[in-house]
């Protein structure tokens, strides 16, 4: 098992270095010249120059990306245009956050998911079934930023009830904006999550169906054991192999998703910092973002590989 | 275990079982009528073409039988009692333990995320509440029963590890488990290669007669009914048309249907000129079966008696049955029949 931790971690370092050739792209591939963009449009032409010479864009290309590389290495991703802050600590300020969202979402999802999936797997063709996966159609088809702009309404500005409905007068409950409390929270990962606990709905449904017709299944039902038990114990270890690929994958889509979800509650984490350094061309700061969500994303695939392998002892890297 | 009070001669006897497939509009009567029994510490062989009922009937007894599926009618008298009249749990406390079942995939039969030793031990959790680690003791006691070298690490292996033959003496090792009385063994050997198969009945009879227990065998290959069995009953059709001991079957068999089957194996003395012998046509399906005897438009014996009307099941004094108007007062066709006249083989 240590062996396929190392070897998978050794693995992942061409990812990196593709992801950073992109990033590193990103300033050269936009139209115009990332140095006159920063000066201004109608700043002198030595100006102009200056930054050139400081941002190191005089360089031939592969040393520029070199000296991009070696700094990031180290934890400098350079200044920010707009601040002059270091990109490092504008992210650092608001990478937990990000991450915070994105694994409560996660959570989220897989815990509905996956219930949702199991009982609707053993009460296959039943209403329940179906209401389950109608749900999880409408989870899957809305679009997230609508979705959370429907929650604010109704549970964070609220609904007037009349005044026939018990004990409820209006439904202000949660916070529309911000992060921290728990007021704060839990709208935010609601709409991130629904979309993902769809998902792992319907495939905890399918791998389960699938799993439930095999012969080992019927092999431990001959040797007296639960149903609760072959439901849960049997079937549903089989049945999670194709399900972590997706909760993972979800993980890293979650990830790239919140910058939606961010904007729309106005969460201060990465998602909204790579909107406001878009909308301000602060290409250091976007490229930094990125760069942080790609690593992000490539570690997540590492643990999803692990889980995947401590549930399907057939994967052998060795 | 054995010390009720209940007196009983057939470790396991099945009295009109009736098992029914139902689709929107149609049922499909994949047992229909099966009737047999087996003495205690006896091998009975349920012979038949795919199709014929045999996989249902054996699920049916340990009441596995899954949607559409349904068990309608007749007895299941294990020792005596009626399994079908007893609850969910008390069904999960004979599955495994009383009664035990061996599939004919080893390859899937087993669950793919779980050691071999995990597997085993469930038995024993579920049914004679041990502890994981006793479980594991005694589940390296069965591996070795069951002649799986090193047992100590084969234990910590999973399925994917094994050959199929390895497997299918875990599958073994995981019914023999508990001791049970009634052991079902559904086509064991099918999936195996032939040196591989002749392995696993020698240790199938060598344990069965250590053990003592009843063992219900279903195979289409009459080669193993001849070494393993004591009794067979040979299915068609969702119906039992022949039952008696296993001598008399190969010396004189009784139903036409039998007879084919036996013409069917190529005689191992002596080289066959031209083509084997076969029984013509296919069994019928389910859905669509004929009227009369449902071996009538296969059999070369057949009359309108045989294609309108279906013959009982009559047993003898001695406690063998057959199925065929032939043996009985009412037939209508030449009064000697010679069964075995077509005995030369086409050309």
């Amino acid at each position: 098992m240590f062996k396929f931790i190392i070897r998978r971690i050794i693995q992942t370092i061409p990812v990196l270095i593709g992801v950073s050739i992109l990033v590193f792209s990103l300033m050269h591939l936009v139209p115009g010249d990332p140095a006159q963009i920063m000066a201004g449009e109608s700043a002198p032409k030595e100006q102009v120059e200056n930054i050139r010479e400081r941002l190191g864009l005089n360089d031939p290309l592969p040393v520029q990306y070199f000296n991009y590389v070696s700094d990031a290495v180290q934890g400098d991703l350079g200044n920010s245009m707009r601040s002059g802050r270091d990109v490092t600590a504008e992210i650092g300020a608001r990478f937990w956050v990000t991450v915070e969202l994105a694994f409560y979402s996660t959570v989220v999802a897989v815990f509905i998911g996956l219930i949702a999936g199991v009982v609707s797997a053993t009460k296959r063709y039943t209403f329940t079934d179906t209401a389950i996966m109608i749900i999880a159609l409408f989870g899957l088809s809305m679009p997230n930023f609508w979705l959370g702009l429907m929650l604010i309404q109704w549970f964070a500005i609220g609904i007037d009830l009349p005044a026939w409905v018990p004990f409820i007068s209006d439904t202000s409950w949660f916070s529309p904006s911000g992060w921290g409390s728990f007021k704060q929270i839990v709208l935010p990962v609601l709409t991130l999550g629904t979309g993902s606990a769809a998902i792992i709905a319907r495939m905890t449904r399918s791998s389960m169906l699938d799993v439930i017709g095999q012969d080992y299944i019927r092999t431990a039902r001959a040797k007296g054991v639960k149903e609760r038990v072959v439901i849960y114990r049997h079937a549903l270890k089989n049945a999670l192999i194709p399900v972590v690929t997706v909760v993972g994958l979800q993980f890293g889509g979650l990830l790239g998703g919140a910058v939606l979800t961010e904007t729309v509650f106005a969460v201060n984490g990465m998602g909204k910092l790579i909107i406001d350094s878009i909308q301000a061309r602060d290409f250091p700061v976007v490229q930094g973002t990125i760069l942080v969500v790609a690593l992000l994303f490539v570690f997540v695939n590492l643990l999803v590989d692990i889980a995947y392998r401590y549930l399907n002892k057939r994967i052998d890297l060795d | 275990m054995t010390s009720k009070p209940n007196s009983y001669d057939n470790i396991l006897e099945i009295k009109d079982l009736q098992t029914s497939f139902f689709t929107k509009d149609l049922e499909v009567k994949a047992v229909d009528g099966v009737s047999f029994a087996i003495p205690k510490g006896k091998v009975l062989g349920v012979v038949g073409e795919s199709g014929s009922g045999k996989s249902i009937t054996s699920l049916s007894i340990l009441r596995l039988v899954e949607e559409p599926g349904k068990i309608k009618g007749g007895e299941i008298l294990f020792k005596g009692e009626n399994l079908l009249e007893k609850t969910e749990a008390g069904m999960r406390k004979i599955r495994g333990n009383e009664i035990s079942m061996i599939f004919q995939e080893p390859m899937t039969s087993l669950n793919p995320t779980f050691t071999v030793g995990q597997q085993i031990s469930e038995s024993y959790i579920i049914h004679e509440g041990l502890n994981k680690k006793q479980a594991k003791q005694r589940s390296i006691e069965m591996l070795k029963l069951v002649g799986i070298p090193s047992p100590e690490k084969r234990i910590n292996q999973y399925p994917y590890e094994l050959s199929g033959g390895m497997r299918q003496r875990v599958m073994i090792a995981m019914a023999l488990a508990c001791n049970p009385e009634l052991l079902i063994a559904d086509e064991p050997t099918t999936a195996l290669d032939v040196t591989i198969q002749a392995q696993i009945l020698d240790l199938f009879k060598n344990l069965q007669q250590e053990l003592g227990m009843g063992v219900l065998l279903i195979t289409h290959d009459l080669g193993v009914v001849a070494e393993t069995c004591d009794y067979v009953a040979v299915m068609y059709g969702g119906q039992v048309v022949e039952y008696t001991d296993a001598d008399t079957l190969f010396k004189s068999p009784k139903h036409p249907y039998t007879v084919g089957l036996m013409q069917s194996i190529p005689p191992h003395d002596h080289d066959i000129e031209g083509d084997l012998s076969v029984i013509k046509g296919s069994v019928p399906s389910p859905a669509e079966m004929p009227i009369g005897c449902r071996f009538a438009p296969r059999c070369p014996f057949a009359t309108d008696l045989c294609r309108t009307k279906l013959p009982a099941l009559e047993t003898d004094e001695e406690g063998k049955q057959i199925r065929c108007w032939i043996y009985s007062d009412e037939w209508d066709g030449a009064p000697e029949v010679n069964i075995h006249a077509n005995k030369e083989r086409t050309t």
